[in-house]
């Protein structure tokens, strides 16, 4: 266990070094005017910009929205007993998504888009705005958006008694969600790039901002989560079994599904839909040790962390100095992940939705 | 405090109970005398399971049930969980929990929200572990064992819950021999002090060794009475059509088949 937090916490470290030197001013351009500032005080100013205001937040950016995620996973894995249940699952993402469309539908996102709304300091509604105002409420409409698509989710399915019919109803709620977003951008053809850029996933219009949002939430669900970890390992024994111990599953219920949609809508917001690092994250954990929920909740978020900040920080060097959006980079990675996990167990997986 | 000569346990009354649209128990009622072990025994799809799992509050149903003179629909949550360990059969794994989180998960009814197990849950399960001889491999995960190692490390957890009465659904499934009188042998523990244990066998020996019998068919009771009585032994008979003989053999009975 130490171990393992051990390993994810400096492989996360090295990252982050990694990370902020990747990108297309390569790190020969940068470290030189960072460590003689007296020599050329205009390149210093840039080269502190660069790392300073771009690289370090969407790094660790991309590490916070990586922990969230992968939080989520395990959340979503304990509460329907499902090793492929993943956080996007209950239609949470498409909600999200769809919240941010309406967002930027409705107060004119094209304002300096793709171009330098983040440099200008303007406070334009944008997916790329660094403004906190923006980031919360951006957070907050994917919020909203999540929780309205679980609440609709719940409502179709009749309750959570049924995983079967939960996860059914997930999926239609998320392919209409799906449906909706792309409405909306069909007449909003302003918004429509960016928002491109956006549904593919990526940590580029990461900032401070959005850092330390991701950050402040992923500590609230981690303190929640951990405290409803026993709850998880209880339903990992059965229903009947949970009811038995005297959980009252209903409430607690209720309590995981806030968190999930919580987690879910801040990394949404912040980086886009971003496929698989939710469901690999927990999945890798588990495949080294196994543990409670509590437990597992920590290390895949930690997992998650690293794994998306190493899927971006590859994204922005495979084809530099253009970059790959993460999320078409880990929909792929994670695709083939996913088809390996099958084939190497498919008996595993046989029992596990009820 | 004021207990008779077997005051009673569990006492139900007037339960019908449907799963879907069928109704599987048709207006049962029964009673539980405290500190004795009951055995429900019946053909398959007699409703075993679904009494079982009435008794246990885990189960919607009509009628009442009391739990040591208790309404168990009145009772709070982890009040009835305190006083009453359910052991299912069949129930999904937990592949991934180690032994020893299993039957901590035992505790989880004397434990506070935010309290972390005290020195008194840690003694429980270890307890309950050794009793099922599930002591050893308590640091190794639940998919790593067989059926019928998981079964007693399942029985671990219900032990550890140290509730006053105890219900169990097919406790001898996956269990060999060794480990069947094993069981029994924790179960007379358990009567010697003061437990009630209530246990659906499919084994009619096992079954008989018990105190009284609850014998079932078609979502009714057929007959309740002492594992010793000739009536219970011609009214077991009589359920399975016959097929199956009560004989003694050194001061228990056994079921054969005719």
């Amino acid at each position: 266990m130490s171990f393992l937090v051990w390993s994810l916490v400096l492989l996360s470290l090295a990252l982050t070094g990694l990370g902020v030197c990747v990108g297309s001013t390569g790190f020969e351009n940068l470290i030189g005017p960072l460590l003689h500032p007296n020599i050329d005080p205009a390149k210093t100013a840039m080269a502190q910009q660069i790392v300073g205001q771009i690289r370090l937040p969407r790094t660790l950016g991309a590490w916070a929205a990586g922990a969230l995620l992968g939080l989520a996973g395990a959340v979503a894995q304990g509460l329907f007993r499902n090793p492929l249940a993943d956080p996007y699952l209950l239609g949470s993402a498409s909600g999200a998504s769809l919240g941010v469309a309406l967002t930027l539908a409705v107060l004119g996102g094209g304002a300096g888009m793709l171009g330098g709304s983040m440099m200008n300091g303007g406070t334009a509604v944008s997916v790329f705005s660094g403004s906190v105002l923006v980031r919360l409420g951006l957070t907050g409409a994917a919020f909203v958006g999540a929780v309205l698509a679980v609440l609709l989710t719940l409502a179709l399915s009749k309750g959570v008694q049924h995983t079967l019919r939960l996860l059914l109803a997930g999926v239609v709620v998320g392919v209409v969600l799906g449906a909706a977003t792309q409405m909306v951008l069909l007449f909003s053809p302003d918004s429509l790039q960016a928002m491109q850029a956006f549904m593919l996933g990526s940590t580029a219009f990461v900032g401070w901002a959005a850092c330390a949002l991701m950050a402040g939430i992923w500590v609230l669900c981690m303190s929640v989560g951990g405290l409803l970890g026993r709850v998880l390992d209880g339903l990992s024994l059965g229903e009947a079994t949970a009811h038995s111990l005297g959980l009252p599953l209903g409430s607690l219920r209720i309590a995981l599904v806030a968190v999930l949609a919580l987690a879910t809508g801040t990394a949404v917001a912040q980086t886009g839909l971003i496929a698989f690092v939710g469901l690999a994250a927990p999945h890798l954990v588990r495949s080294v040790i196994k543990t409670t929920h509590g437990r597992l909740m920590l290390l895949a978020s930690l997992m998650g962390g690293a794994l998306l900040m190493a899927a971006d920080t590859l994204a922005r060097w495979l084809i530099a100095p253009q970059e790959l959006p993460v999320g078409v980079l880990t929909a792929v990675l994670g695709g083939g992940y996913l088809l390996w996990l099958m084939h190497r167990n498919s008996r595993g997986f046989a029992g596990g939705a009820q | 405090m004021i207990s008779a000569t077997h005051s009673i346990a569990v006492k139900a009354s007037g339960i019908r109970a449907s799963i879907g649209n069928t109704e599987i128990l048709h207006d049962i009622s029964l009673s539980l005398p405290q500190g004795r072990w009951t055995s429900i025994v019946g053909p398959n799809g007699a409703g075993k399971s679904t009494l079982l799992k009435v008794l246990a509050g885990l189960l919607p149903h009509t009628g009442r049930v009391q739990l040591l003179g208790h309404d168990l629909h009145s009772l709070p949550h982890r009040t009835r969980a305190r006083q009453l360990a359910w052991l299912g059969q069949n129930e999904s794994s937990g592949d991934d929990l180690t032994v020893w989180d299993v039957a901590l998960l035992g505790r989880l009814p004397h434990q506070d929200w935010l309290a972390a197990p005290s020195a008194k849950d840690f003694a429980a399960a270890e307890l309950a572990l050794k009793s099922t001889q599930a002591w050893d491999w308590r640091a190794r995960s639940l998919g790593q064992l067989s059926g019928g190692e998981r079964q007693r490390v399942l029985l671990a957890r219900a032990l550890a819950v140290q509730a006053q009465v105890l219900l169990m659904d097919e406790p001898l499934a996956n269990l060999d021999p060794p480990h069947q009188a094993d069981w029994l042998g924790v179960v007379r523990c358990l009567l010697e002090t003061g437990v009630t244990v209530v246990s659906v066998l499919h084994e009619i020996s096992m079954a008989l060794h018990a105190d009284e019998l609850v014998i079932m068919a078609a979502g009714r009771i057929t007959h309740q009475g002492a594992c010793a009585d000739a009536a219970t032994h011609r009214a077991l008979e009589a359920v399975f059509d016959k097929r199956i003989t009560i004989h003694p053999l050194a001061n228990q009975w056994v079921a054969l088949p005719n």
